[in-house]
């Protein structure tokens, strides 16, 4: 059996009708992990104990003759922002090394519930930090399809990791772009849900208001049973909704004749690459063909996105940041006084790009500066959630590129903040106003890299989303 | 324009020491992404309500978060042991920092 191709339904498939089991699927993948990762680093940590006791229980269950839950036996890599008992959760950052965590995330709960084997925690940019995956503490990953490439970020491990067949499915988290962006350099399928649709309990805080846990996939199928999984309230996050959660899977597949598709004039403008503008358009094409009605619309405050974001995620980052003194878990470095242990603690353990965020967000927040900024920033977000209330009046979802180019050089932006930040020009705003996102493999360059597609929705429509991701999904693997 | 003295004055509130190499590094950068963020007052803002969460939004269409409130009542919390079993110096009951109050 090649495991590189395997999906979510296959592999539960194999275990069910025999045709391997659980723990021979856990013994393929950390072959290959052991054989390929070296190159890649997609992984920081196995979690192999843990697999091999989940995945004999999936081999019990189907010994037995018991009916498997939905994502028996399914070998699924865990953004290392997760916490995960027993094992060490480092967020990629030095500062928490050794950590090891007192609880489960509730995303790695439910996973394991559905039967799901967590192989271990992935790379990411330290705290969540990054576009390219160059700011993990540890060392940064490699694009799958060009290793001279960054995956993007931050969740650049999760996608690098199903990219090459490492991982059937992973988890990721989305606070800019992390989940989408890394997905469409990588070639893989990522989903953002809406904000408060998948419990943030356990997930290493960033940006609260804007961090958003989320699958990726090898197909638009597969992050629909996981986030089925994934979805629901949860007495842990009080920020989790009650909104009904929907049979995902029954919305895949369903047709698109007369769904009502905006295509926003601001994300096709100047800085877009000119094959991933003629890969998108040729999706939206497809979408017509398939009965779509294509609707120019207008989200006329995109162009702040990135600025708001910046003021918004490093402010709320700065206080999130600031459990991290060397007091109660984590690193610590000696000093005469306690200000002087906290200063070297975290001096020492910080990267340059968290250290750099710590400090725009503090001065954001600094007396004299707080309503020229951050008050100022949280007004443009509400001109941001106006944009998106009008467009949604008018449309069920809209089309848009996700990246404005295809996976950049390792290297090529690390001297520039404001560059590598404008890699998340198109994804930014649905972190902003918390609408769910999707992107989709839609063709590659002509030097072989992917380019996503990014599909956005209303808040809590993730059936749409996945819907019509799905109908572009099969038009574009005809090609 | 972010000067030295700001710098100095965040880093002292962001308890980070940085070297001078960092310092005139980040004055560098803080000043280009600010540059960057000075776009946002092209923006008239006077009639728009600060948008903090998310969820706001969404109670407009309908979404209950009534959920997000519990009952006041007491719950399990982690035992001590768990609680200290990272901290970097414990006495096995309180966590261990350098003397605060000086006499």
């Amino acid at each position: 059996m090649d495991i590189s191709y395997l999906t979510v339904e296959s592999t539960r498939t194999a275990v069910l009708e025999k045709q391997t089991t659980a723990t021979a699927l856990v013994d393929a993948f950390y072959a290959k992990i052991e054989a390929e990762d070296g190159e890649i680093g997609a992984y920081l940590t196995l979690s192999k104990e843990r697999a091999y006791a989940q995945s004999a229980r999936i081999d019990a269950l189907a010994d037995k003759g018991d009916e498997l839950p939905p994502l028996a036996g399914v070998p699924i890599a865990v953004k290392d922002v997760f916490t995960t008992r027993d094992g060490r959760t480092t967020a990629g950052s030095k500062i928490l090394e050794n950590f090891i965590a007192p609880y489960d995330a509730t995303v790695v709960t439910r996973l394991e519930s559905a039967g799901a084997v967590i192989l271990g925690k992935t790379n990411c940019d330290e705290f969540a930090m990054g576009s390219s995956n160059e700011n993990s503490g540890f060392r940064p990953v490699r694009n799958p399809h060009d290793r001279s490439r960054v995956p993007g970020g931050s969740s650049g491990g999760s996608a690098a990791a199903v990219a090459a067949g490492m991982a059937v499915a992973s988890l990721g988290s989305d606070t800019g772009g992390s989940i989408r962006q890394p997905a469409a350099f990588c070639g893989v399928v990522g989903l953002m849900p809406t904000y408060g649709r998948v419990s943030r309990y356990g997930l290493i805080a960033f940006a609260s208001s804007l961090d958003h846990p989320g699958p990726f996939g090898k197909t638009v199928s597969d992050v629909a049973i996981l986030l089925q999984a994934l979805a629901g309230r949860d007495p842990q996050d009080a920020t989790t909704a009650d909104a009904a959660v929907p049979e995902y899977c029954a919305h895949v597949g369903e047709p698109i004749h007369g769904l009502k598709i905006g295509v926003p004039d601001e994300y096709f403008g100047e800085g877009l690459d000119s094959e991933v503008r003629a890969a998108v358009e040729n999706g939206i094409q497809e979408l017509a063909k398939a009965g779509a009605e294509i609707v120019p619309i207008s989200l006329p405050h995109t162009s702040y996105a990135i600025p708001t974001y910046y003021v918004i995620a490093t402010a709320e980052a700065s206080s999130n940041l600031a459990r991290y003194d060397g007091v109660r878990y984590g690193r610590r470095s000696e000093g005469k006084s306690l200000a002087e242990m906290y200063r070297r603690t975290r001096d020492g353990g910080f990267g340059a790009e968290v250290k750099r965020r710590i400090m725009l967000g503090t001065y954001v927040l600094s007396a004299g500066y707080y309503d020229a900024y951050y008050l100022k920033a949280q007004r443009v977000r509400g001109l941001l959630a106006r944009d998106f209330d009008g467009a949604f009046a008018k449309v069920d979802a809209i089309v848009t590129p996700t990246t404005p180019t295809p996976a950049f050089k390792l290297g090529e932006k690390t001297d520039d903040p404001v560059s590598m930040y404008l890699a998340d020009i198109f994804t930014v705003t649905a972190d902003l106003v918390g609408v769910p996102g999707i992107s989709i493999p839609c063709g590659k360059s002509k030097e072989g890299l992917p380019i996503g597609m990014q599909v956005l929705g209303k808040h809590f429509d993730e059936a749409t989303v996945l819907r019509v991701a799905h109908v572009a999904e099969h038009a574009l693997a005809g090609k | 324009m972010v000067t030295e003295k700001d710098v100095a004055y965040v880093a002292e509130l962001a308890h980070l020491e940085l070297t001078a190499e960092e310092r005139a590094r980040m004055l560098k950068d803080l000043n280009s992404i600010l540059g960057h963020i000075d776009r946002l007052n092209q923006l008239d803002t006077s009639n728009v309500e600060p948008m903090a969460q998310v969820a706001s939004r969404y109670n407009e269409r309908g979404v209950s978060d009534e959920g997000a409130m519990r009952p006041d009542e007491p719950r399990p919390c982690l035992p001590r042991e768990e609680a200290l079993r990272n901290a970097p110096n414990s006495d096995g009951v309180f966590f261990k920092v350098p003397k605060v109050i000086e006499r």
